[in-house]
């Protein structure tokens, strides 16, 4: 079982499990939040404690590009951005999906310019939300650690081949000091193969990858990416499954608490689930019959174990941490609705916005939005999306 | 669970203190947080850093609010800000200055339990630098009996190394002997 138990920045435990998943290639450019696990990486990479090619890239799009390479060649491959990152490699981001190449990516969630912010919600990531990545969403620094060696597994299975963006919290958990188990290198070399990629590029054997996509074949193509990422479902499931049975640390695709029970349930993705959990503590003492509802996959979205943890409750309070303009609401809120039409026994849906460029989401702020969420959904207000704390 | 405020400006190790108390709490088995006032860091302007230690695991992942114990690194802080914004009714006001706690209670009317130090002069003596974050946990230390001097020590060297942190240990616990305190 465990290795130690380490009072650690939660960004340098990524950048350990990395070291510790004896990545082949890192290629990453520094970006606040993210910045402390590129740093870290190198440092591993140049002390010798990780034989790891390190690539300096003078941009993400570079950064992006040389993973692509690197994982074509089947070497195990990391890389770790944010926001202006991310829109910077967007253009190579989808074709890592769509050549198939596994790779992980801790993807520090920050909003978007402009206004030029560096601090946290989910615009970054939502930006790349139809890009074919699998995308998992954690809510620690354990949770972050985990992961890790999770998302090389699930992406690097023959039966999957595809890249994983692990997406965290910036600040909240990048620069957040907090207890992790470390688990030992045996353990993670028995959950962890070695990476075989079937058809790498070889000089001895050539083949051609990212080629023209005719019309008649484009569709098709994206056929087998929509399949690809489907079909991905009961390797993260087994692997999660594997991660407990190691670690005793079990993971699902939908996480409640107190949830069974409850008529009204909040739902979150990302390290917000926390407070939730202690909010949801304080209401339940005072009788109010509420729960936590927490999407762990947000690609490929878990609709069955969706469904089957809210049918049959009165509403749920939805907190996105990102504006789709014009749109019908939040990202999630969206989907959750569309998820949830014409189901019997779905509940309403009211949609908060929270906590954009890292304005603080307080206690007080949750307990504000579930009580005023639940007589908004009592009294039948439930279009659109609300933009918590809103000044002026 | 204990929540922590510190004060200071950047380039003083506000942060650095935040740290070492949260690490030396998780060594204890115990379980802590520690985590700056996201930003840009700017040497010389206010910055705020925060710390919770407690029993359990902690599921808060937003600033303290109402702290039980608010540190002050610097003396310069006190007529900018109120420390005690927002603190627990038995809170403690753990502060760097010259002044004793009553000749503070009388200038700015805290009604807390307050506990001084003159850091800037130990830290100067000690380590010839003006960084008082290692000093000012010595008085910190004095203020609560979730950690002690020995729980402190290996983050501290772990941090600092031999020589540094032993000059810092000295800062450090100078400070936990010669920290006033008044109810």
């Amino acid at each position: 079982m465990g290795g130690k138990r380490k009072g650690i920045e939660v960004s340098l435990a990524i950048a350990e499990a990395v070291g510790q998943a004896n990545a082949d290639v890192i290629a990453a450019y520094p970006i606040t939040p993210q910045t402390h696990i590129v740093e870290h990486l190198s440092e591993l990479v140049a002390n010798g404690e990780l034989d790891a090619e390190f690539v300096p890239v003078e941009s993400e799009h570079s950064a992006m590009s040389v993973c692509c390479g690197s994982a074509a060649v089947g070497a195990r491959t990391f890389t770790s951005t944010s926001s202006q990152g991310l829109a910077l490699m967007s253009e190579i981001f989808f074709i890592a999906s769509s050549m198939r190449l596994p790779m992980v990516m801790a993807l520090a969630n920050r909003s978007l310019s402009g206004p030029l912010s560096i601090w946290n919600d989910h615009t970054d990531t939502m930006m790349v939300r139809d890009a074919g990545w699998i995308h998992v969403f954690v809510e620690n620094g354990q949770d972050a650690y985990d992961h890790i060696f999770w998302a090389f597994r699930v992406g690097e299975d023959p039966d999957v081949l595809l890249p994983v963006a692990v997406n965290f919290d910036g600040f909240i958990l990048t620069h957040m000091i907090e207890p992790i188990e470390y688990e030992k290198d045996e353990t993670i070399k028995r959950y962890l193969p070695e990476f075989r990629l079937k058809n790498a590029l070889h000089p001895d054997k050539p083949v051609s990858m990212g080629c023209f996509g005719m019309p008649e074949i484009y569709t098709e193509a994206q056929m087998s990416r929509e399949d690809g990422v489907t079909g991905s479902y009961p390797t993260i499931i087994k692997a999660w499954e594997e991660w407990g049975e190691l670690t005793g640390r079990q993971y699902h695709p939908i996480e409640t608490y107190r949830a069974d029970d409850a008529e009204y349930c909040i739902v979150t993705m990302g390290s917000y689930g926390e407070t939730a959990m202690e909010v949801v503590d304080t209401l339940r003492e005072e009788g109010e019959k509420v729960g936590v509802v927490k999407i762990r996959l947000w690609r490929p979205f878990p609709f069955d174990e969706f469904r089957g943890a809210v049918l049959g409750k009165k509403a749920l309070i939805v907190i996105d941490r990102a504006i789709s303009f014009g749109g019908p609401g939040g990202p999630v809120a969206s989907e959750l609705r569309s998820a949830l039409y014409k189901k019997e026994g779905s509940p309403v849906i009211v949609n908060y916005v929270a906590g954009l460029a890292g304005r603080d989401v307080s206690r007080n702020d949750f307990r504000n939005i579930i009580l005023e969420g639940k007589a908004k959904a009592e009294s039948g207000d439930t279009e659109g999306f609300i933009l918590y704390g809103l000044r002026g | 669970m204990q929540e922590i405020r510190l004060h200071g400006r950047g380039g003083q190790g506000a942060v650095t203190s935040a740290e070492l108390i949260a690490t030396a709490a998780i060594k204890k088995g115990k379980f802590a947080q520690a985590f700056p006032s996201f930003g840009p860091e700017r040497r010389g302007a206010p910055v705020v850093a925060f710390s919770r230690v407690d029993e359990k695991k902690i599921h808060i992942r937003a600033r303290v609010y109402n702290p039980d114990i608010v540190i002050v690194l610097d003396p310069g802080l006190l007529s900018l800000l109120d420390p005690t914004d927002g603190m627990k009714a038995d809170g403690i006001l753990v502060l760097n200055t010259k002044k004793g706690p009553d000749e503070i209670r009388d200038k700015y009317g805290y009604k807390y339990k307050i506990i001084t130090i003159d850091a800037n002069k130990i830290a100067l003596k000690e380590l010839g630098r003006l960084i008082v974050n290692t000093t000012m946990l010595g008085a910190f230390l004095k203020a609560t009996d979730a950690l002690t001097l020995k729980d402190i020590e290996t983050p501290v060297m772990d941090r600092f190394g031999a020589k540094l942190g032993g000059k810092n240990m000295i800062a450090l616990k100078r400070a936990y002997e010669e920290a006033i305190i008044k109810e």
